[in-house]
């Protein structure tokens, strides 16, 4: 089935099988192995991303389902080689060790933040409650996502995902027609 | 793990997806969210031959007002349900147990509609759908027909919806101003439910005039508390009142049992105080 | 300038590591993509115990896009068997144990045929093509059941029983006769422990990459162990070892899970032989915790006898430990690993251990977080409490009665380990205080009068642990395969830059930002001027890997002896170039100079003439570089005292965590940012055993928990904040006076919630609960119900069905 989705501010035409996975579309058409594969059932959250500003699973929709939509993944986010506030905050505060659950857990950061931008405790805790980490203990990873929301005012999440026309016509596609 | 092969169709309208539904027979599937299909296929438990995509139907988003009652889109998302103005004003019940559901990438993919008909008992809104009398507008090649949610649960993962039918809209009745509140226990947050109870509650000069308790997982499908739901009415909203009642949640003397009884005691006490 | 102005030994420093891993340009194992690389999927077995009576790959093989469909028999001439490295003893059972069964599997998940492919999902669809039929055989699952040799997992062994590995301190002559101390004892007391069985569950799912061509097997894995890796894999294929390249690449988490020579390594290396092209495997996540080794699973008796006034006078223990169906590459040491660890921080004058490891038709067993450890510590601060109870006495005041004074180290005990250093007293004290133990019992005892549904209970756990694995000649007292040394390599570039090539094997800890600040220190150059080189057989020769709390006690003090190297051989180039005697060379900051002058030659001034050897004094070889290897004289021996407040909902059942305060001595601290998150996570996976985590086999052998929706790893929104904090007294035997501190809150935290919510249910007559405390198994235990393994503690289970319709 032909598609067509744009990844990270890049339009991405492709004829794909009706059953390949958006995160392996990504990761094995695309080349944005940057976005990973934890678990079969939608629990691990390693391969959230954005569906039109909204953090999805990756591996729980298919590529077809992502035709005519916008897609960012965590390769998405720095500008210009500057890090987005999140990425600051997971580095800053040490919320990572192993670093596979990062992506997922980033994605999703930014998505609650767009929710919430000043979470509590407990709200950074529900929030993510969709991502596993083995490393952390999640302990760091709440002190960033709020150390991150200071970062971020005013304003956060899917806005600062969007790609200006000259972001999108300076990349070309490095996949599909 | 990678699910096996399937063909894939986008209807634009709701006939056309019941159309397709018809040609391509029992084994083609209606995806929804796919938040609990995917999973499924992707362990190899089913392999439909088709799947027929709801995705682009925009007609079945969203909720309406339609006077005494709301129309909730079957495709209407958890993520839109927990932010509707409507839903929050006439139906508590539902928000606040969408707010369980899942996680939040979940929330974002995963429908209304599409939990209904994926009739797991430990589902989370069944239990208030069937609380609130919610009725089911089914779309089939005959034309639409309505099923209450009281018939529409019929066994483990089982529907009244005959395979070529699909669930367009939910019509739910409005319980403006009524108390609301979802008690669920469970082992970790992304855990279903071990048992969890729904409850809506409306005081009126300190004395309970109506009540409605739905009870998720104990059970083939969701149950509705009657005696409880009796047992109430016209009693005063007090903590006495209300740990009398929620003791005829059960009457077994199972750990799911105890469950039903206590979380529909705190689930009612917390109804009445909001 | 190579100066660096305050020590980097003690500093914050943000990781080096995080950059990429925070932009999604990590290189993981399964983002290697190679040109004309094939796929490979393997078929497992559904049921734990069967004879093979024959399988059909005809279809398969016939089926678009498939190279190549392989059962147990085409390797049978080939694979030999995967190395068990540590024979725990001389009499020990080994069954044979290959890649892939051949005639007979011995627990659900063994591979049984592979698929390879030109891409994962048509492998994916050939493996549904393939026909086994199996002939059943009765499964052996439960370890007392097992015992009896009724049914056997190995027939050809006549037995189920393993080993039976004794320790007894009258025999070492390291303490009296614990029969003795027992029958002559004023107060004894026995227990039975249940250690669940776990699943690591590193986030990355395991992968291997083999490349065959250039005359050289380079393999890509997720693995913590690559050097070990390389040599079984050339023992075990006879493919010659320096044809064998192991790099392990960005490692997404192990705990022990990934220190493995696994069946699909082997397989992987097989395949791309016989074919010649590269070959990918990664695997699913059931398939991840199907086959990938297992954790923990021991019943534990347990006897301690004491005087009336809370004197412990003698420790006996009685294991079984559960091997599953195969030994793979340390499984049978795994419970050993805990022998020396039951007595703990207490001076038992006796102690007798045995052991007896069983096979049983389930995934095997091997190390995970704690690996031995985190059992011993789990018993014996059970115990504590348990006498405690028995006695009337305060838990805290019987373990202080108890415990090694800080004044008496080092201690050798009567499990013959000397601890070198150490301070319980320190470190309880601000423990205490930063939990309020006092308001929280005074809490306690208001909840108790007043018929409180919620509970509280307060647990404690003063753990000990031995890390630094480990002595060589310890390792070969106890008959284990290898050595515990470790090796580090400096390579001075003539620009003045570092290279660290280490043995070590990260995948998580941090590595590349902590010896970058150890050789920061040693040389004075800047910490951005080191770059750290790890986890690739073809730059990192040498090396034992990553495990055991071992890199930084062991790795990182070959490090420093590889520093001091350069530094000697500088300060005798340095003293040739500033004609000065070699003992009038001073070095600091980076700098030599001349005692009592100012002439000033830098080391980077000193490398550069090193390495164009214009001028160099006589018999010195050009360049700067050094290797170091150290074998450790001892372990080291972190410690603590953790303390867990839980409030127990007695109407449900549930256990919240109400607060989490760790305070640990990990000795001297390089980074206290990967140190405090070493604990987080530790504490979470020590939790987690507590209160979520266990692997379930149904009645037929299957693993019913083998999906993150069913085997329930913690989220944020089920862990608490935890209070950590720290008290040092630097190790004795390594100049750093590191510790480890990998798996000190995952050995500490299991006891201590457990503890806690017993303490908090006790007076309601419950005497123990078996882990995981579910819900359903407390509120059970307060009904007055046995709350044992015949009620499996509910997972999330039941939702993924084959009816599943529209959603």
């Amino acid at each position: 089935m032909h598609i067509s989705v744009n990844v990270d501010g890049v339009t991405y035409a492709d004829e794909v099988e009706p059953r390949l996975l958006l995160v392996h579309y990504l990761r094995e058409r695309l080349g944005k192995t940057g976005t990973v594969v934890g678990c079969d059932t939608g629990n691990c959250g390693a391969c959230t991303v954005h569906l039109d500003g909204h953090s999805v699973k990756s591996c729980q929709m298919f590529a077809v389902q992502a035709n005519g939509h916008e897609v960012t993944t965590i390769e998405g986010l720095a500008r210009d080689g500057k890090l987005h506030p999140v990425q600051e905050a997971f580095r800053s505060n040490h919320a990572l060790q192993c670093g596979f659950c990062t992506p997922g857990m980033i994605m999703q950061a930014i998505d609650l933040l767009a929710d919430e931008p000043d979470p509590d405790d407990e709200t950074v805790r529900k929030g993510l409650e969709g991502n596993l980490c083995r490393c952390t203990g999640y302990q760091n990873i709440v002190r960033a996502v709020q150390d991150a929301a200071h970062r971020m005012r005013p304003g956060a999440g899917p806005k600062l995902e969007q790609h200006s026309d000259e972001h999108i016509t300076a990349k070309q596609p490095v996949g599909g027609e | 793990m990678i699910p096996a092969e399937f063909r894939y169709l986008c209807p634009s309208t709701v006939d056309e997806a019941v159309r397709m539904l018809a040609e391509e027979g029992e084994d083609a599937k209606i995806i929804a969210g796919g938040q609990s299909l995917v999973p499924v296929l992707r362990m190899r438990l089913a392999a439909p031959t088709a799947l027929i995509d709801l995705g682009g139907l925009t007609e079945l988003t969203g909720v309406r007002d339609e006077g005494d009652s709301l129309l909730i889109g079957a495709m209407t998302t958890h993520y839109e349900v927990q932010r509707d103005h409507l839903i929050h004003d006439h139906a508590l019940l539902l928000k606040l147990a969408t707010d369980t559901v899942a996680d939040p990438q979940v929330r974002h993919r995963g429908t209304f509609g599409g939990s209904l008909c994926h009739a797991d008992p430990a589902g989370d809104l069944l239990a208030p759908a069937l609380a609130l009398d919610a009725v089911m507008i089914i779309a089939g090649p005959g034309g639409r027909r309505e099923v209450p949610a009281s018939e529409f649960f019929v066994d483990y993962f089982e529907t009244a919806l005959a395979p070529d039918e699909i669930l367009i809209d939910v019509r739910v009745p409005k319980f403006t101003g009524w108390g609301a509140h979802y008690e669920k226990l469970n082992r970790v947050a992304q855990a279903w439910s071990i048992v969890a109870v729904a409850a809506a509650v409306q005081v009126r000069d300190g004395s309970i005039a109506a009540a409605r308790v739905g009870l998720t997982n104990v059970g083939a499908g969701p149950v509705r508390a009657v005696d409880v739901e009796s047992a109430l009415v016209g009693q005063p909203a007090t903590a006495e009142a209300i740990s009398e009642a929620a003791l005829r949640a059960s009457t077994g003397d199972g750990y799911k049992d105890n469950l039903a009884r206590v979380l529909t005691g705190r689930a009612l006490t917390a109804a009445v105080a909001g | 300038m190579t100066a660096t102005a305050e020590p980097e030994v003690g500093k914050a420093r943000l990781r080096k590591e995080d950059a990429r891993l925070i932009t999604g340009q990590t290189k993981w194992t399964d983002n290697i993509q190679l040109t004309g690389m094939l796929h490979m999927a393997v078929l497992r077995s559904p049921v734990a115990h069967a004879r093979i009576r024959g399988i059909d790959c005809s279809r398969a093989t016939a089926m678009p896009g498939v190279a190549l469909v392989l059962t147990g028999e085409d390797f049978a001439a080939e694979q030999g068997s995967l190395p068990c490295a540590w024979p725990i003893t001389e009499d020990m059972k080994s069954p044979p144990a290959p890649a892939m069964a051949v005639d007979q599997v011995n627990f659900a998940g063994e591979a049984v045929a592979l698929v390879i492919a030109d891409n994962a999902y048509r492998a994916a669809d050939a493996l549904a093509a393939i026909d086994v039929d199996y002939d059943e055989l009765p499964v052996v699952l439960d370890l007392e059941e097992a015992l009896k040799d009724q049914d056997l997992v190995h027939p050809d062994l006549g037995t189920n029983k393993c080993a039976t590995w004794v320790f007894d301190s009258a025999e070492a002559g390291s303490g009296t006769d614990v029969e003795e101390a027992i029958a002559s004892a004023e107060v004894v007391i026995e227990r039975t422990f249940r250690q669940q069985r776990l699943i690591p569950s590193f986030i990355e799912p395991r992968s291997v990459v083999v490349d065959p061509s250039a005359d050289m097997f380079t393999m890509w894995s997720a693995t913590q162990i690559p050097h070990i890796l390389r040599w079984m894999l050339a023992a075990t294929t006879g493919i010659a070892e320096h044809k064998i390249r192991v790099i392990a690449p960005d490692v997404g988490g192990g705990f022990g899970g990934k220190l493995q020579v696994t069946p699909e390594e082997l397989l992987c290396l097989l395949v791309a032989r016989r074919m010649g092209r590269p070959v990918k495997w990664t695997e699913s996540r059931t398939e991840s915790m199907l086959s990938a080794h297992h954790g923990r699973d021991q019943i534990q008796k347990v006897t301690v006898s004491a005087r009336r006034d809370g004197t412990v006078t003698g420790l006996k223990v009685e294991l079984l430990a559960d091997m599953g169906a195969y030994l793979r590459l340390v499984t049978p040491g795994i419970p050993i690993l805990g022998a020396f660890m039951f007595n703990a921080i207490y001076k038992f004058p006796a102690y007798r251990f045995v052991c007896t490891n069983v096979f049983t038709n389930k995934t095997p067993t091997d190390a995970y977080r704690g690996a031995g450890r985190p059992e011993a510590t789990f018993a014996i601060e059970r115990m504590m409490d348990e006498l405690a109870v028995e006695l009337g006495m305060d838990p805290m005041k019987i373990r202080e009665m108890n415990w090694i004074k800080h004044d008496e180290f080092p201690f050798t005990t009567v499990a013959g380990m000397t601890y070198d250093s150490g301070n319980y007293e320190a470190a309880t004290a601000r423990a205490m205080e930063l939990f309020g133990y006092e308001e929280l019992r005074e809490e306690q005892e208001r909840r108790r009068s007043s018929g409180d549904p919620v509970q509280l209970g307060i647990g404690i756990s003063t753990y000990t642990e031995m890390c630094g694995l480990a002595p060589s000649r310890v390792l070969g007292a106890l008959r284990y395969g290898a050595g515990g040394w470790e090796t580090a390599s400096i390579r001075m570039l003539p620009t003045g830059k570092v290279e660290v090539i280490t043995g070590t094997s990260p995948h998580g800890q941090g590595h590349e930002t902590v010896w970058s600040q150890i050789v920061a220190d040693r040389l004075g150059v800047p910490f951005e001027d080191v770059e750290v080189l790890h986890g690739d057989t073809a730059s990192a020769h040498r090396g034992m890997d990553s495990y055991g709390s071992r890199s930084l006690t062991v790795g990182g003090t070959a490090l420093v002896h590889a520093a001091d190297k350069v530094l000697a051989k500088a300060r005798k180039l340095a003293a040739h170039m500033m004609e000065c005697d070699e003992a009038d060379v001073e070095f600091a900051s980076g700098s030599f100079s001349v005692r009592g002058t100012s002439t000033v030659r830098t080391l980077s001034d000193v490398v550069l003439a090193a390495h164009v050897a214009h001028d160099l004094p006589e018999g010195m070889e050009p360049g700067m570089d050094a290797d170091a290897t150290f074998d450790p004289d001892n372990f080291s021996f972190p410690h603590g005292t953790h303390l867990c407040a839980t409030e127990v909902d007695t109407e449900t059942g549930r256990v919240r965590i109400r607060s989490y305060v760790a305070v640990d001595d990990v000795g001297t601290v390089v980074n206290p940012l990967i140190v405090d998150g070493q604990v987080h996570g530790g504490l979470a996976q020590g939790i987690a055993q507590a209160l979520y985590e266990e692997a379930i086999h149904d009645e037929t052998g299957t693993l019913t928990t083998a999906t993150f929706a069913d085997y329930l790893v913690p989220s944020a929104d089920d862990l608490p904040s935890f209070l950590t904090a720290r008290t040092a007294t630097p190790a004795t035997s390594n100049p750093l006076g590191v510790k480890g501190v990998g798996e000190a809150g995952t050995i500490a935290s299991t006891p201590a919630v457990v503890n806690s919510v017993l303490d908090a249910v006790r007076h309601l007559g419950v005497r123990d609960i078996e882990m995981p405390l579910s819900p359903e198994r407390v509120w059970t235990a307060l009904q007055g119900g046995a709350a044992d393994a015949s009620t499996p503690a509910a997972g999330g289970l039941g939702s993924i069905d084959s009816q599943g319709g529209q959603s």
